[in-house]
C-alpha cells in the first residue's frame, strides 16, 4: 500500500528519517565486529557517554548545586559552577568573541561600502590579513592579551570581523543606486540614509556574513581550546583523546554538531523577524518542468 | 501666471578617459506653474538626463536650472523613477509615508495622509503589503502616491509608466489624469509616447536626437477634465500625426547613431 504523504510530510520524513538511518547502519556494523568499537564506538555508548558527561558535571558544571548556592545567595560559587560547565565556556567565548567581532565589522563594512577612498585604503590591509589563518596568530594574541579568557576572545573576535566585514561591505555596494536617489531626493539626511536605506538594503548580504562567522567562531574556539585553554568543548575532546576516553570525544563532536544546528537555526528564525519582506521564493530547478518535482 | 521652472542653455557632457559625449546640448524650457509639460524625444536625447538634472541628481555642465519655490514650506519637488524605485523591505504604507516620514512628521498624520493616497491609487487592501507582492502596475501606483502624499509643489516624472503593458498603462494614465487635474500641480513629464503626452499634458516639448536639444512645442488644445475617450477623436488624432512627423527625422537619425 502506497502512503500519500504531501511535500512537507516527505521532507521531514527525509531529513529526520536519513541521519537516523546512518545512525543504525554505524551502529550494526560496530556491534557486528566490522568497525573496531574503541575508534569508533557505536551511537548508542556515545549517547551513554554523554549521558554521564552531563549528569557528572562535565558539560554543564554541577548545576545541582545551584539551588542551594543561590539560596546562600553565594554569587561567586554559582559562577565558578557555571565556570565549570565546558559547554557554557566555550559558548561564552563564542558569543563574546562574535560581537567583539560583528560590531566593527559592521560599521566598518559600512564605512568602506559607502566611501570610495576609505575602501581604496583599507582593502588591500584587510586582504592581506583576511588570509592568515585565525588560529596561527593565536601566541601573539596571547603575548599582547596573556593566557586568560581575553585571548580566546579575542582570536573569536578578529575571525568573526573579517567575515562580517566582507559581507557587510558588499552588501551595501550592492544596494541598487536608484534607492540612495530616491531617498535623496526624498530629503534623507545621512543617518536616515543609514536607518532606511543603508542597513535594511544590505541586511540579507550582513545576515550571510553572520552566518558565516558564527560557524568560524565555532571552528576556531575550538581549536583554540585545543592548544590553550583548560576549560571548553576544544579542551573536553582534546582531553579525552589524550586518556583515550574515545567515547567522550565522539559525545564532545555531537554536542558541536548540535550547537552548529542551533546557530544556524537561530540566525535563520532571527532573519525571519527582521526581514519580513525578504520571503521571496526563488525558483529552483525543481520547479522547473521535466525536472523531478523534488519539492 | 508666473515661471515655476526656468532652465537656460542646458548642457550636460559626460567624460569617459578622454571621450566626451554631450547628451544635452544648449537646452531651453520654461514651465508655468500649475502646467503639466510633456517632454518627447526619441532614445538616448537626453530628457531624462534632463529631469534627472531639474530633481538636483545631476548638474549641468553649463547653464542654469531654476526651481522657483512658493511660500507654503512645502517640499519644491519630487521624481517619479521609471523603475519605481520604492523601497522592497518598506511595507506599501510606509513607501507611501516615505517623504513625511524624512520630513519629520508624526506617525499617526503620515500614516493618515498616506492612507489617503492608497484609497485614491485603490491599494488600501495592499497597506501592509511587501513590494514583492505587488505587479508592476500596482508599484507603480505606489510610487506615484509617494510623491503626491509628499505634497510637493513641482512633480518630476521620469516615464513613469514607461515599463507597463499597454492596458495597465490606459488604466494608470486615466487615474493621473484624475489625481492631477484634482490638484494641478506644476509637472514636467518625460515620455517616448507622443499619445500619452497628448492625452496628459497641456504643452509637448520635442527633442531633437541625440545630442538633444529642444527642436519645436505644440500646444495641447483640449478641454480638461479629460478622459481616455479623447484619444478616439479626429483632433487627437491630427495633432498626434502632426507630431509624429515633426519626430519621425529625429528618431530616424538616433536610430541611425545607434548602428
Amino acid at each position: 500500500m502506497i502512503m500519500k504523504l504531501d511535500t512537507e510530510q516527505r521532507d521531514r520524513l527525509l531529513s529526520i528519517g536519513f541521519p537516523v538511518l546512518l545512525l543504525l547502519i554505524w551502529e550494526f556494523v560496530v556491534r557486528v565486529g566490522w568497525l573496531d568499537a574503541r575508534f569508533f564506538p557505536a551511537p548508542s555508548s556515545v549517547l551513554v557517554a554523554l549521558w554521564d558527561m552531563t549528569v557528572d558535571g562535565d558539560l554543564l558544571g554541577k548545576l545541582w548545586l545551584l539551588p542551594g548556592l543561590i539560596g546562600q545567595g553565594d554569587w561567586g560559587g554559582v559562577q565558578q559552577v557555571i565556570a565549570q560547565g565546558n559547554l557554557w565556556v566555550s559558548l561564552f567565548r563564542i558569543f563574546a568573541g562574535f560581537l567583539l567581532g560583528a560590531i566593527p565589522g559592521i560599521v566598518l563594512g559600512v564605512l568602506m561600502g559607502m566611501s570610495r577612498s576609505v575602501r581604496v585604503a583599507i582593502d588591500p590591509v584587510m586582504s592581506a590579513l583576511y588570509v592568515l589563518p585565525k588560529i596561527a596568530i593565536l601566541p601573539l594574541i596571547m603575548l599582547i592579551f596573556g593566557i586568560g579568557e581575553t585571548s580566546k576572545i579575542v582570536t573569536v573576535g578578529i575571525s568573526s570581523f573579517f567575515l562580517v566585514l566582507i559581507n557587510t561591505t558588499v552588501g551595501v555596494r550592492d544596494i541598487d543606486p536608484i534607492f540612495f536617489e530616491a531617498a535623496n531626493n526624498y530629503g534623507a539626511n545621512r543617518w536616515q540614509m543609514f536607518w532606511h536605506v543603508i542597513i535594511p538594503g544590505a541586511l540579507p548580504v550582513i545576515f550571510a556574513g553572520l552566518r558565516l562567522s558564527l560557524g568560524t567562531a565555532l571552528i576556531v574556539i575550538i581549536a583554540a581550546e585545543f592548544v590553550a585553554a583548560q576549560y571548553g568543548l576544544g579542551y573536553l575532546i582534546w582531553f579525552s583523546w589524550q586518556m583515550l576516553e574515545i567515547e567522550n570525544m565522539f559525545a564532545g563532536l555531537v554536542v558541536i554538531m548540535l550547537l552548529g544546528a542551533l546557530f544556524t537555526g537561530g540566525l535563520q528564525a532571527l532573519e525571519h523577524r527582521l526581514m519580513p519582506w525578504d520571503r521571496e521564493e526563488r525558483a529552483g530547478p525543481a520547479n522547473i518542468p521535466g525536472v523531478e518535482a523534488a519539492t | 501666471m508666473t515661471a515655476k521652472i526656468k532652465a537656460v542653455g542646458v548642457t550636460k557632457a559626460f567624460s569617459s578617459g578622454d571621450r566626451t559625449v554631450t547628451a544635452l546640448h544648449d537646452f531651453n524650457l520654461e514651465v508655468q506653474e500649475g502646467e503639466f509639460v510633456c517632454i518627447v524625444g526619441p532614445s538616448g536625447c537626453g530628457k531624462s538626463t534632463f529631469l534627472r538634472i531639474l530633481g538636483g541628481l545631476a548638474t549641468p555642465t553649463s547653464g542654469q536650472v531654476t526651481l522657483v519655490p512658493g511660500k507654503n514650506g512645502a517640499p519644491l519637488q519630487n521624481i517619479v523613477f521609471q523603475e519605481y524605485a520604492i523601497f522592497p523591505w518598506k511595507t506599501v504604507l510606509d513607501n507611501v509615508a516615505f517623504g513625511l516620514e524624512m520630513r519629520g512628521i508624526g506617525k499617526a498624520e503620515r500614516y493618515a495622509t498616506a492612507s489617503e493616497w492608497l484609497r485614491k491609487v485603490g491599494l488600501s487592501k495592499f497597506a501592509d503589503a511587501y513590494p514583492h507582492q505587488l505587479s508592476g502596475g500596482m508599484k507603480q501606483r505606489v510610487s506615484i502616491a509617494r510623491a503626491f502624499a509628499n505634497d510637493p509643489e513641482i512633480l518630476l516624472m521620469d516615464e513613469p509608466l514607461g515599463a507597463l503593458d499597454a492596458q495597465t498603462r490606459a488604466v494608470l494614465q486615466e487615474e493621473l489624469l484624475r489625481i492631477w487635474e484634482a490638484s494641478r500641480k506644476t509637472v514636467v513629464y518625460i515620455t517616448h509616447s507622443i499619445e500619452e503626452a497628448l492625452l496628459l499634458g497641456d504643452r509637448v516639448v520635442l527633442m531633437t536626437a541625440h545630442p538633444g536639444t529642444f527642436k519645436c512645442e505644440f500646444a495641447v488644445p483640449f478641454k480638461r477634465p479629460r478622459t481616455f475617450e479623447l484619444t478616439g477623436t479626429a483632433e487627437f488624432s491630427r495633432l498626434n500625426y502632426a507630431i509624429w512627423k515633426e519626430l519621425q527625422g529625429e528618431v530616424l537619425r538616433a536610430m541611425e547613431q545607434q548602428l
